[in-house]
This record gives structure tokens, C-alpha cells and sequence, in this order.
């Protein structure tokens, strides 16, 4: 990894929903450093042919660095890094994270914090809650799931927040009225969206009818990098020819040839990996790059970007 | 720490700072090149650097410690507006009081010793003769506010930045020392309007830039920079509130007292991540060093006049130096073969 991995041991693993497995990991070496509320590590397992690395928000106490927990949600559809948490780590065993950076930080000057949790998307906010709680703040957690499969903690969040915690099970055909929430909302009123892209759309839209500032409207959105078409990447410094398969992000593909790419997040959203294109053609899929530097067509962020030709000449 | 603190020197009225030869020796001269250009020329921070330089440790200390902790004093004693800390940032201060208590501690165990009980933690300082014991994070077991007590014991400037929708925040500090700029001035502003003056940068896109950059620093990779002006006397507290006390020195600069009024003033700036809060702390610290001491090394003293002498109208007038900025590069002219 391009940046100080950490070894880790997972000292416990628990079932919280049917879908959602909680590990907690301990540092092997020395202490972890706490950290801020909506962090996330990306955890890398040691799979073959190559480590899936996958980022996940921290849900512990912030204040607490004895360990660390994360929690995974099994993605059938996925490239395999949940599968292999479900399946493959048991208690005991070792994996590497980064230390934690944070791309979804609280506004401590919001008047009042709205905070929309969709599945597994509770566990940034897990964080949230008691900073939030330490510092007196105008909080109210919102939490969309579906009782046979998401879930989780929503009976402790309920016991320890009271009527500061609304619970939708959408199987119990209960619904978040998102018009009404954000319409009733006090002037100042930050709100944070974690869950699904549709849940993370329906936010923005309603919220941009209703004039709120964009700045008031927080979301965690980590692209997953998506399989695509094979390409090939001339590297111009080295003259090397790299080339990636249709299920390989074309940060992986460097990583293989042993080309090293700074990165934090591996999902389109920290910047770090950006990289120069001196020429073809770019299908951005990240959500860091604004529409002016899109259109210049000049850089690529390679851990969800594609060519949408057959080949890319990048400035490595 | 290489150099013992020598005893109080003043900063102000009779100016007795002097820099011994070791200081001189590890002063970080700060023009790579020739041609002076503007850039962002920002590089990691990795410590630790080379044994003795000002890059050893994440925060350096020198032989000016107590004396600069002595004006620090008088100025916050003129004007307390000196430091803040905007309520929110509470935090953000104790994860500065955090990384100042084990980098000192650990980097100049002579001088500094931290002990940790749980929350209870007991530190000492034995250059400022203090002992205190307090629990982390609640402000009210500190004799001072936190940035304050901190403040009083770091040298050079700090501030800590708030990162929040994509920006860079300037909500806390202590700015007794600085290069022309106000914290009560820029509190609250975001990183573009904070350096809203510099010239040429907006247009070369350096802000959008660093921004970015700024904002994606992780947790324990501190990244550094170097700043630079000229500065007549060696006064540190050169801030818009006492524009009236230092003003009008720029006209004191005679042909005769060139290399003993006219100092280079380099801030080493260094950015790291505060784990808690995710704010940035941004510490300068500032050198002064005399063009007499400086061109005692005649590498500095050559580069040094052609830097001047090619150095843009518009840096010359941003930078404050018209009024002494023709004498400057008359007297060093002596001291480069090429003319």
C-alpha cells in the first residue's frame, strides 16, 4: 500500500443483521490514533490472485483507539472483498488497513444535525453519535432498512437515543417521507446521507427543491469500482504497455506491474491517485474531478476511471 | 535540541537577537535556484530529518526558545485578541495539545516530559518552569484556555484549520509573530480568501491546486514548505495591529546599515493532520537571520543577490520591500563574482 499500512488482528467478529457481519480489530504493534467522526480505513485481504481492498467507516467511539470496529454488509454481486469477510476471516487472523482518513467529516457549526442512514450506511454515523452526544448537539438519526437483512443496532440506537432515533423498516412497509423530513427542518440544519445511491439522489433532489445550500447537504459517496471493457495503458516515462482486464480497475493493473499510485479511498472520491492522461479517452466515474477538468480530458483517477477506447497513454 | 536556549533577547526597542554560529550554520536557506519563482513547492515533512537541521523533528526548537516565548508574552499581554479559538474547535486544540506534549517529549526529553494516567496526564516543561496536571480533553483542568496554554510554550505561530465542504477554515490560533497578516483579521475565512493577496497565484490555478491537496493530507504524513521576505530589524511582531511601531523602519534602511538592519525572515510551514478533529495544524515558524550573518556563507550570499536582484516588481511591492529593495541588491552586489 502507498500509504503506512497497519497490521491489524480481528479479536472478534458478530452477527449484527443477517447480512451484516461486525469485526473488531486490535493493532498488532503499538496503538491505533484515535480518530474523527466518518472515517473510514481500507482494509486489504490477502486474496489470490491479487489482496481485495476495500474501505469501510470506522464505527467505534472515535475517543476509544484500543480497537477499531467496521462493519460488512455481503455483496453478492460484488469483485469478493465482502465475500471474503464473511467467508474467509476468522477470529485471530491478521489483514493490513490504512490508517484512517476522513471524507465524511460532522460541520461542528451546524445548528442541528440530520443524520439518514440506509442499510449499512448506520456505520459512519455509529461514530457520529457520541461526539455528537459529547458536545450537547441538535441531532436526529433517521434509519432505513429491511428487517430481514439490514439492520443492525437499531435496538440499541433506539434504547440509547429515544426519541432521537426514527426507524423505518421498509419490509414493514414503514416509509421516510423524505419531503416532509427535510421540509420541516430549523434554518442551520446540516443533513448527512449514508446508504444507497437512491436514497443519496432522493436527499439532493428534494433538497435542492426545497433551496437548501448545497453546503448544508453531506453524502458518503464511494463509488465501488464497476467491471468495464479491457483496455490497455501505455505508461509514457517507462514506455511499458500495461494492460486491463474488464474485471480489474486500472489502479489494480498498476499495482500488479508494481507501479506505485498514491491513494486513500479507492473509490473516486479523495484525489489522491489522480493521474495525467497525455492521450484517449476517459470514461470518468469518480465523483472528485469537477465537469471543467472532465471535459479537458487530462486526468484520470485510475481506482474507478476506465478508458472508453482501447487505449490510454498516462504520464508514469 | 543540538543548541542550549540562550538567555532572553529582544525581538523589539534595542533588538539584542543574534544568531550564534550554529544557528547561522542550520538556517534553512530557502532559494533552491537562481530565479526566484513563486510555487507551492510543498514535500513531505518526514522526520526524522538530518540530525541538527530545522527538518529533524516535526516542531523544531532552537537557541531563541525562551526569548521568543518572552515575546510572546508581551504580545499577548498588548493585545489577547492575539489568540483564539472558535467554540467548535475545543477539540481541535486538545489533538494540538496532544501532538506538541509527545513530540516534544520524546524529540527533546531534556527539556520536556509527558506522563499519562488514562485521561490524567501530567506535563512538565522545564525551560518555562512548569508542572501541570490535568485530565485530556476538559478544558477546565488547564490554567489556560488550551490554545493558549500550548501556544505559550511552541515557538512560532499556529493555527488549526477547520476542513469542512471542501475548504480549508482558519478558526483558531496564535499569531504573534507573523509576516503582515492578521488571525483576527482572517479568522473564519476560507483558504482562497485568506490568500486572496498574493499576486500571479489565483491566475496560475496554485490555490485550486493546493486545496485539494491540502484538504486530502492523511493522518501522520505531514507535509512541509518554506516562505519567505525581508524583514527590517529583527523584529518577529510584524502583524497589520502594530503596523504603527514597525512601518516606518523601512525608511531607517541606510547603504551604511544594510547588513545589519535588513534580515531574511523564512517561515518553515508545516501541515499535519490532527487525528480527532480531522483539522489541520498549520505551525510557522519563523528565522530571522541578518544579511551580515547570511553572507558569511558565500553559496547564500551569491544566489542570494541574484534572487534580488531578479525578483518581480510585483513580489517587491506585495512583499512589502520598495522602499529598500534597490540598497538590498547594492550591497549584496559586492558579494557575487558575476558582477
Amino acid at each position: 500500500m502507498s500509504t503506512d499500512s497497519i497490521r491489524v488482528r480481528v479479536s472478534g467478529i458478530e452477527q449484527v443483521s443477517p447480512l451484516i457481519r461486525e469485526f473488531t480489530l486490535e493493532a498488532i504493534d503499538g496503538e491505533f490514533l484515535a480518530f474523527s467522526p466518518g472515517s473510514h480505513v481500507v482494509v486489504e485481504m490477502p486474496a489470490e490472485p491479487r489482496p481485495h481492498r476495500n474501505a469501510y467507516s470506522l464505527l467505534s467511539d472515535p475517543r476509544d483507539s484500543g480497537c477499531y470496529r467496521i462493519a460488512v454488509r455481503l455483496q453478492e454481486q460484488s469483485r469478493g472483498g465482502s465475500v471474503y469477510m464473511h467467508e474467509s476471516v476468522k477470529v485471530g487472523d491478521e489483514l493490513s488497513i490504512t490508517p484512517p482518513a476522513n471524507l465524511f467529516a460532522p460541520n461542528w457549526n451546524a445548528g442541528k444535525h440530520l443524520l439518514l442512514a440506509g442499510g449499512v450506511g448506520i456505520t459512519p454515523f455509529m461514530a457520529y453519535l457520541p461526539e455528537l452526544k459529547r458536545r450537547g448537539a441538535d441531532f436526529e438519526l433517521h434509519y432505513l432498512y429491511r428487517g430481514s437483512s439490514t439492520g443492525a443496532y437499531r435496538e440499541q440506537l433506539k434504547a440509547e437515543l429515544g426519541e432521537q432515533c426514527f426507524l423505518y423498516d421498509s419490509e414493514a412497509g414503514q416509509r421516510c417521507a423524505l419531503g416532509e423530513l427535510l421540509a420541516d427542518q430549523p434554518r442551520g440544519t446540516h443533513v448527512y446521507i449514508c446508504g444507497p445511491e437512491e436514497l443519496i439522489a432522493g436527499v439532493r433532489e428534494v433538497t435542492e427543491e426545497l433551496g437548501w445550500p448545497a453546503s448544508h447537504v453531506h453524502f458518503e459517496a464511494f463509488a465501488a469500482p464497476q467491471p468495464g471493457k479491457p483496455f490497455e495503458v501505455e505508461l509514457s516515462r517507462s514506455g511499458r504497455t500495461v494492460k486491463v482486464d474488464g474485471e480489474t480497475t486500472l489502479l489494480e493493473a498498476l499495482e500488479d506491474a508494481e507501479v506505485d499510485v498514491p491513494h486513500l479511498c479507492r473509490g473516486g472520491v479523495c484525489g489522491q491517485c489522480v493521474t495525467r492522461v497525455l492521450s484517449g479517452d476517459i470514461e470518468h466515474r469518480d465523483e472528485f474531478l469537477s465537469a471543467a477538468e472532465r471535459e479537458q480530458g487530462d486526468c484520470i483517477m485510475p481506482c474507478v476511471s476506465r478508458a472508453s477506447g482501447k487505449r490510454l497513454v498516462i504520464d508514469l | 535540541m543540538r543548541m542550549a536556549p540562550k538567555p532572553i533577547q529582544s525581538f523589539r526597542d534595542d533588538f539584542t537577537y543574534s544568531n550564534s554560529p550554529g544557528a547561522v550554520a542550520r538556517f534553512p536557506f530557502p532559494f533552491p535556484e537562481d530565479e526566484y519563482m513563486y510555487s507551492v513547492n510543498i514535500e513531505p515533512h518526514v522526520t526524522p530529518g538530518p540530525e541538527g537541521s530545522v527538518y529533524e523533528h516535526l516542531l523544531d526548537i532552537d537557541e531563541h526558545y525562551l526569548s521568543e516565548m518572552h515575546e510572546r508574552d508581551l504580545v499577548l499581554k498588548e493585545n489577547p485578541k492575539r489568540c483564539l479559538a472558535m467554540p467548535h474547535m475545543d477539540l481541535a486544540c486538545w489533538d494540538m495539545i496532544d501532538r506538541v506534549m509527545h513530540c516534544f517529549s520524546e524529540d527533546y526529553p531534556e527539556h520536556f516530559k509527558l506522563t499519562k494516567a488514562g485521561d490524567q496526564w501530567t506535563w512538565e516543561n522545564k525551560l518555562l518552569n512548569i508542572n501541570d496536571s490535568f485530565t485530556f480533553g476538559d478544558s477546565s483542568t488547564l490554567p489556560l484556555p488550551p490554545m493558549e496554554y500550548i501556544g505559550r510554550q511552541v515557538q512560532g505561530d499556529f493555527a488549526l484549520l477547520d476542513q469542512r465542504d471542501g475548504d480549508l477554515f482558519m478558526d483558531a490560533g496564535i499569531v504573534t509573530c507573523p509576516a503582515d497578516w492578521s488571525l483576527a483579521f482572517d479568522a473564519g475565512m476560507g483558504f482562497k480568501e485568506w490568500h486572496g493577496p498574493v499576486p500571479m497565484a489565483h491566475e496560475m490555478g496554485i490555490f485550486d491546486r493546493a486545496l485539494k491537496y491540502l484538504c486530502a493530507i492523511p493522518l501522520g504524513r505531514p507535509v512541509r514548505r518554506l516562505n519567505w521576505t525581508l524583514t527590517v530589524n529583527a523584529r518577529m511582531d510584524t502583524s497589520p495591529e502594530t503596523y504603527p511601531s514597525w512601518g516606518s523602519d523601512r525608511a531607517s534602511v541606510t547603504p551604511e546599515n544594510v547588513g545589519e538592519k535588513v534580515h531574511l525572515r523564512v517561515e518553515l510551514q508545516v501541515l499535519d493532520r490532527m487525528s480527532r478533529s480531522n483539522a489541520l495544524m498549520f505551525s510557522i515558524r519563523t528565522y530571522l537571520i541578518s544579511l551580515e550573518d547570511l553572507v558569511t556563507n558565500p553559496e547564500w550570499a551569491k544566489r542570494m543577490h541574484r534572487v534580488m536582484k531578479g525578483l518581480p516588481e510585483q513580489l517587491i511591492e506585495y512583499k512589502g520591500l520598495t522602499r529598500f529593495h534597490p540598497l538590498v541588491v547594492d550591497w549584496l552586489a559586492k558579494y557575487d563574482p558575476a558582477n
